[in-house]
Formats: C-alpha cells, structure tokens, sequence
C-alpha cells in the first residue's frame, strides 16, 4: 500500500461505488464531541436498511478526559455487513478523528492497519497554538509512516459556515460524510435527523440538516473511495439494543420486579435502563448499601415472594458469595447477573474478559451446586433472563447469568421478541398450603420441591442456611447431611437429563474442534470459517450452559483430533519459563472440560481486555494445526 | 377445620390465635438467658393482636439470639451473621402485608451488620427490629463485642477490653431518618412488653434496644442495675411507652421526655449514669421507603406486557 497524504481539496471526486461485504467504520473524539451520537446514528441508518450490523461503544475511563489526549477518545466502531454480523471484527477500514490524538488510542489498541483511511480534522494545522500545530504535524507524518490513508479534512473550518459553535456541529458533518461514503440515501437520513431533533425545536433541525448535507456533499466532491455493502430489508420487526438494554428487558420480560443491585462497572448500566423502565411494569431498582446487601435485598424479596434478580461485575460477584451460598443451601430462587470485566481485584473495570466462570462455580465455601448460563449474543441476552427465571423456579436455587463487557456494549440488531403471558412470573400465591407438605419435601428421584410462600397458611417454616431436615429443622445428624447434599446436586443431573447435546459448528468430526463460551461466539465461528474456506477441517461448539453442562460433549470431542478452548482469560503459554505440562495452568472452562470428560483438551486464553479478533484466532487456530501437523 | 367443606371454612367460628399457635421448636437458649423474656413478649404481643402466623415473619442473621425464628410457628428466616437486614427490607419490599420483626444481637447489629443497620434505620420501611444486647458474643463463645465495657475480660481480649463501647441507641439517633428509637430491659417484662408493642404499632422501622444479661458470660454486668431500680431512668410521656403508674413508681429515677425532641432524646442517649429505659425518640413522619417499593404491586399481567412493549418498542429500527 502507497502511502499519501491527501490535500482534500485537491482529491479527485468519487468515481465508481464499490460493492463490499462488509466494512468496520470508526468514529473518535474528544468526548462531549457526539461522535457516539454520530457513531449510534449511522449504524441505526444501517441497521435499518437492512445490513447486519455490530457496533462497540469506545469510552474513555473518565467522565470528562482532558482533551486532544489519546486517553480521553471517545466514540464508536460500527462493523456493518451484508450478512448478519457476529462480532467487532478486526481492523478498521475506515476511521474519522476529529483530532489526532485521540486517534492514538486506537492505534494503541490495534485498531488500525496499513491501508486504513483515516479523515483527520485539518483545523488543527492552523492552531494559533505552536505546540498544537507541531503536534499534528507530528502525527499526520506519522501517520503516513504507518501506511494510513490520510484524508486531511476541513471539518471544522465547514461546519463554521452553519453554526458558531462547531464543538457540537461536527458529529453531523461526519454523519454526512459517512452517508455519502456507504452510498446510503440522504433523504432518509434527513427524516431521521428530524427526528431525533424534534424537540430542540425547528432551528436546530434545520442547522443539524445543513450540517449533514455540507459533509455529504463535501464526500461526494472530494471523496475517491465509495462503497455499498449490500443489504437485505428485513422481513419482520428488528430491534437494536446493547447486552445491557438486553438484559434489562430480559428481566421485564420475564416478569421480575425487584432488580436490587449496588453500583459496579460495567454492569450499571443495565440497572440504569431498569430504573427507567421497571416501574412501568410495576417493579423497582433497589440501589443497595453495598454488594452484600443487594443480593440480601434480592433473597429477601424472593423468599417472600416473585424471583428476585442482582446484577454486579467481579468485585461485586466475591462480595456476594455467602449470599450466594446461602441461595444453594436454603434453595431460595434468585436471578444472578454478572456482566465480567478484568480481573483480579479491581482489575480492568471497562475492559473485556471472561474470567468469572470458576468464581462464579465455584466461589461460596462447601460443595455449592448451582446453574450458571451464557449468552454469546445481544439476543441470548434478552432470551436468557426468561430462561433464567424458569430456572430459578423450577430448581429452586440461584441461577447465574455471566454476561461480560462485550455484550454489554455491543449493539446488534435482532428480531423483535413477542412478549409472551408465559414469560412472566406467575402471581404470588397465596392460597393455603397443604400442612402435611414440609417445605422441603425433596423428590427422591429429582431433589426438587415446591417451597411456601410467607402468607400461605400451613405453610409455615423457618428458612436457614444451616443443615437442615425436609422440615427446615436444624439438623447436623450425619446421615441428613449427606442426603440433603445429594438432593441439592441432583437437580444439576436433572436438568442436563433435560438440555440437547450442543450443535457443532462445522463437520461433525475433523482434527480441531474449537470449544467457546459466552461473548466470544462471532470471533470463534468466524475464525473457523475462515480455515474451513482454507480447506481444513476445523470445527466448533458453543456453550451456553456451563453449570450443569451441556451433555453428549465427550462423544463430540472423540470425533476430532485435537480439542482446544478458547477463552478471554488467562492461561499459561505452553513454553514459558517454568511452566511444564504438570505446572501449566489452563484457561477456565478448559479446567472445566478436561476434569468433567478426562479429555486432554488444550486451551488458548488471552487477556489483552478487548475481544479476541477474528484474524488472531485463525492466525493461532493455523499455527496449532501446522504443529500438530509436523507431530505426526 | 378438619371434616369441614373448604368453601365454608371462612364462615366457621372465628380464627382465634392461642399463644401455643406462635410458638415453634422449645428454645434452646441457656436457663436465665434474656432471649427467653423476649420471645415471650413477642409470641404474647401476637397473641394479643391475632397476627395471622402465616402473616408473620421472623428474620435474624446469626448468633444466639438469631436462633428466635425457630422458636416462633410463624413464617421465618435464619439468614447470615449481620445481614438480617436486607433481608428484611428485601421481605418488606413486596409484602406491605406482612407483621415483621427482625431480630439481631450486638455483634449482629454493631459489628458485622453495621452498614446494613445504617442504612435500613435511614430506608425507614416498617420493620420491628429487637437488639437483644447482652454486650458479648455467646454463641462463639465469649468474645468482645462492640458493645462490650471497657475493661472487661473475654476471650478476645484476656486482659480486658481497651475500647470504650459503642452506644447503639446514639448511633441509631444519628441516622437521618430514624422515626423510632427505645430502650427497655429483660428483665421488667411489662415494660418489655409495653415497648415491643409500641414498636409493632409504629408505621416505619422501629428500633429497640433490649438490655439483658448473658447468664453464662455477662451475668454480672446488669446485676446491679437488676436488682437496684435507681440505676434506669424511666423516661415517661404521653406518646412514651406506656407503664403502669403502680409500676412506674418502682422506678425511683424518672424522667419527662418528648419523643419528638431530637436534640434532647441524643443528650438522654449519650448518659452513663443511668440506664434511659422507654422510648427516647419518634418521628411519624419520618419518609418511608416501603411505600416506593410496593407502589407497583397489582398489576396484571397485561399491563406488564403492555409496559415491557413500550420500551422494547423503542429499540425497534
């Protein structure tokens, strides 16, 4: 690739439109600037013309960074496709910056690629500030060191010919442009500007309009690269929301009404939607004194009444875990959401990873059976609220549901749920219960049992964490605490009994199967494609229950040559300093998988705090078949 | 009734509650325990005001005292040491129908629960809350708890406890947003009694503190004060607790208090003199968190569809 910085001014106007697949588009800025507005709005135009879409939320740490710091970018990636799109992919092909320090932190976190077209706002050059000017001098050179497509754009000294203040014009003129770039059709896009407008009133619309229409037509003038990508209107009612929202309306959906939860990044934000929209169902957000006493709050409002739900991150996750235990011992239905970040301690709070499963199994002293699910898309999220509900009912215990901060974040369109009278939790009960029930008359076979609610008369019994008889007496005799164990592991057995054997992503047999869990579901499916295409024979499976799992998995795995995980958490790299195949310590689920079906299944987990890209599990995917390859 | 055709149950005799119908397993507290008294005041006050047990909840965390919900027949909850509170207000949260009591002691309360007693005193919702405080840990086995005098020997602390206690009915008053704050002692039952009662009857979380002696490690602390009346100072007011004027009198210290006085009701807290025995604080209308909590209950099922369609709507493209 040649690289060139283009004076936009001079750049030759557009020729042909060329027709892609898909494309990863980027907007940075300062924050305050709207290029997540921008970033939101020129995805949802693309959702709506029917291309598959995943966006990413690109957020600094703090609330308001100093500005022009490559800390401090705020934005959007949109990856848009002709097909339904699974994942952030890999390197952008487009990237506008409305400064270019901002755009630094994405080339930090390998964002870009030789190639990549960037549009960088030219008004810098012209700084009355000396140090401002060297330093975009310094970086536009370097960034045609790198091989960037520089388009020095004069974004700002254009948006001064329609508003004063162009801080907060600028996001539209880059909407424009981008419209203009994807070939989309301007007049819609004015519709929706309206809009999202309306209530600022005419004079902002028609200023928001003009700015749009400057940057589309500016694209058009001076823009050589145009594309279109394809797209297929959708046939039925979508809906775009992020893993949170999801999640969120998951939980109405399902009929929950008590969401009890303590501030914790990156889960908050699905307590924010609730706490806009539960008590329109007639629930509430309980904002707890601390961690502890959410989950307390939760199992109080479920021992009494409706299944409750909790939703934290890691840090809150370990402050839970008594509770936790308390939910498995005294069978207390309860909804646990843990949206994981990087750990340990407080680790990387805004990052991306998934190394809560073993806390999550395994956290609460004693033997603690419990169910722990995930989803591996936006949908998956909304989805498993209900399931997880049911769950919780039907066992009678705490169901866990790990989320992780890239579904939180990540927007993906999917087809509109019909709320269902069935999802819902049903009424409390209150009619008298029959005394010569106990509160734990544990089947014999199952271990399930029905449990009285406070107000049914008949019914009445003391809940407690200690060992307990079918009575809920207090009972430490030998032979009650054994049984007692065996009946609240059982329900695990009964519900796998229960699940189908997970489908497998390729042929049903090959020299590597690919094993995921929870967000990484794109990544992972398109990586192996990517290899099949290439002729091997690669395959994978995703698993959505984790606790119990999933059955039939060894009679998959003796089907391939090789089994690998891969996992966003750490393990040891084969090879290092000390590390030996008696020392080497894998990844989460690969511990998981390897004591449940005594298959030597390999792993490779990261922690780089970002999603895995597709192109670097392939890369590793070939680089472990070329070696097993020379093994043999 | 047994033989009796379910319809017509409603229209047999009249339910009535013998104190036999609150009470659960025998307790097993230690002879001369102070727990015992409190257990009797409260299965009498239920029988006193027919609470429907299956109207009733019990919740404790962990502790000696703790084990009370077991000796009630009411609904229950044994939960985990210090965190009897969320539960409660967890229970409270949904169930505006319920007669609650939680019960906690001083290491319950003031030690491992302390955020929790906190902030359910500010959440204000109606919960009866008993601190049997016996100024040590029993069920451990002897250790110093934070209410525990200076100077007094445990297992903790061999050589006598450094610190100077804390005083839970100060702390409490310190919270914005307390609405009701007593103190009585085990052993006067009919001022137990009397101030559990008012406690029930106030609409808000009601806090009483129950001095009582642990027969087994603390039995000297109140010794005194048992046996000489002029060591509690008796606070009376119209809105006070209630005592009879043949039993007020056995109290040789006695005070006028307004509950309504705040800064009066701290200095009353905070003397060491005397044990202040009644009610030293009340704010009826103090703001109450179970009111938000419970706004939603009743909707149907439609009306949860229709509001779950609303915002889902509004993801639609």
């Amino acid at each position: 690739m040649s690289t060139s910085t283009i004076d936009a001014d001079i750049a030759t106007p557009a020729s042909a439109v060329q027709i892609v697949d898909q494309h990863i588009v980027e907007i940075v800025s300062d924050s305050g600037e709207g290029a997540q507005t921008c970033g939101q709005m020129f995805a949802d135009l693309c959702a709506r013309n029917g291309n598959g879409i995943w966006t990413v939320e690109i957020i600094p740490a703090e609330i308001e960074p100093p500005s022009r710091s490559r800390a401090g970018a705020s934005g959007n990636r949109i990856r848009l496709g002709s097909k339904p799109v699974t994942n952030a992919g890999d390197c952008a092909d487009i990237v506008v910056a409305l400064n270019e320090q901002v755009l630094y932190s994405r080339i930090d976190a390998g964002a870009l690629r030789p190639g990549t077209t960037v549009f960088v706002d030219k008004t810098w050059a012209e700084s009355p500030d000396d140090d401002i000017r060297r330093r975009y001098a310094e970086a536009i050179s370097d960034f045609n060191a790198r091989s960037y497509f520089v388009v020095e754009s004069p974004i700002e000294a254009e948006c001064r010919k329609h508003t004063d203040d162009p801080k907060k014009g600028k996001n539209m003129w880059v909407l424009g442009l981008l419209c203009a770039i994807y070939d989309l059709d301007r007049s819609s896009v004015g519709a929706n500007i309206a809009k999202r407008f309306a209530k600022k009133g005419e004079a902002v619309i028609q200023k928001n309009l003009a700015l749009f229409t400057d940057g589309y037509d500016w694209a058009l003038a001076h823009v050589q690269q145009r594309y279109r990508i394809p797209a297929q209107k959708h046939t039925q009612p979508m809906v775009v929301m992020n893993g949170n929202q999801a999640i969120g309306l998951g939980i109405m959906a399902a009929g929950i009404e008590v969401c009890s939860m303590y501030p914790i990044t990156p889960a908050t934000s699905a307590s924010h939607f609730l706490a806009q929209a539960l008590q329109d169902a007639g629930g509430f957000v309980h904002q707890a004194e601390d961690e502890i006493a959410a989950i307390g709050f939760a199992i109080g409002a479920s021992y009494a009444g409706k299944t409750a739900v909790t939703i934290t991150s890691g840090p809150g996750l370990a402050l839970k875990t008594e509770f936790l235990g308390y939910a498995v011992m005294a069978e207390v239905p309860l909804v646990i959401v843990v949206v994981q970040r990087g750990g340990p301690s407080t680790g990387l709070p805004t990052k991306i990873e998934q190394g809560d499963l073993l806390a999550a199994l395994y956290a609460s002293p004693g033997d603690s059976p419990k169910i722990i699910i995930a989803p591996a898309t936006i949908e998956e999220c909304f989805h498993f609220m209900i399931t997880a509900r049911k769950l919780a009912e039907e066992f009678r215990g705490p169901v866990m549901v790990l989320s992780d901060a890239n579904l939180a974040t990540g927007q993906q369109p999917f087809p509109k749920p019909q709320l269902q009278t069935d999802w819902l939790a049903a009424p409390v009960d209150q009619a008298a219960w029959d005394q010569s029930v106990p509160p734990f008359a544990w089947d014999a076979e199952t271990g399930l049992s029905k449990r009285p609610l406070p107000g049914q008369r008949g019914g009445e019994y003391v809940l407690t964490g200690l060992a307990h008889d079918e009575e809920s007496h207090v009972a430490y005799e030998s032979a009650i605490n054994q049984k007692t164990m065996e009946m609240r592991s059982r329900k695990l057995a009964v519900l796998q009994s229960a699940l189908q054997p997970p489908k497998v992503h390729g042929d049903p047999e090959g020299d590597l199967l690919v094993i995921g869990w929870g967000s990484t579901l794109g990544c992972i499916e398109e990586a192996v494609d990517q290899l099949r295409a290439e002729g091997k024979r690669v395959s994978s499976v995703h698993l959505r229950f984790l606790s119990p799992m999933e059955p039939g998995l060894k009679q998959i795995f003796q089907k391939f040559r090789r089994v690998m995980t891969v996992e966003v958490n750490y393990s040891d790299p084969v090879g290092a300093p000390y590390i030996t195949a008696e020392s080497r310590r894998y990844s989460q689920l690969a511990q998981l998988l390897r004591s449940q079906t005594l298959v030597d299944i390999d792993c490779w987990g990261q922690v780089p705090g970002s999603p895995i890209p597709p192109s670097k599990i392939a890369a590793e995917l070939r680089r472990r078949l070329d070696t097993f390859a020379k093994e043999n | 009734m047994q033989g009796l055709h379910k319809e017509w149950e409603a229209e047999a005799a009249p339910r009535t509650c013998a104190i036999e119908d609150y009470q659960g397993a025998a307790a097993r507290w230690c002879p001369g325990c102070g727990d015992h008294a409190v257990l009797n005041a409260v299965q009498r006050l239920a029988r006193d005001k027919q609470l429907p047990p299956e109207k009733t909840v019990c919740v404790s965390g962990i502790g000696c005292s703790s084990r009370f919900p077991h000796y009630m027949a009411t609904y229950g909850f044994h939960g985990l040491h210090g965190r009897a509170f969320p539960v409660a207000c967890g229970v409270r949260s949904r169930r505006p129908d319920l007669h609650m009591f939680v019960v906690t002691g001083d290491g319950d309360c003031c030690a491992i629960g302390t955020a929790h007693w906190i902030h359910t005193i500010r959440y204000n919702m109606d919960l009866t809350i008993l601190l049997l405080d016996n100024n040590i840990y029993g069920l451990t086995k002897n250790q110093t708890s934070p209410t525990t005098r200076t100077g007094e020997k445990s297992n903790t602390h061999p050589r006598g406890n450094v610190l100077p206690p804390l005083n839970p009915l100060s702390v409490t008053l310190g919270v914005t947003n307390a609405s009701f704050v007593a103190q009585t002692v085990d052993w006067n039952p009919p001022h137990l009694y009397n101030t559990i009662r008012a406690a029930y009857e106030h609409k808000g979380t009601s806090f009483v503190r129950i001095l009582q002696r642990c027969p087994h490690f603390t039995s000297h602390i109140f010794a005194e004060a048992q046996s000489d009346m002029s060591q509690c100072l008796l606070l009376l007011d119209d809105n006070g607790i209630p005592l009879d004027p043949a039993l007020q009198r056995l109290f040789p210290n006695r005070a006028a208090h307004n509950p309504h006085d705040l800064a009066n009701a701290r200095a009353v807290a905070t003397r060491e003199d005397v044990y202040p025995v009644g009610l030293l604080y009340r704010d009826e209308n103090a703001a109450r968190y179970d009111r938000q909590t419970s706004q939603g209950l009743g909707r149907s099922q439609a009306e949860k569809i229709a509001a779950t369609e609303k915002w889902l709507s509004k993801y639609e493209i």
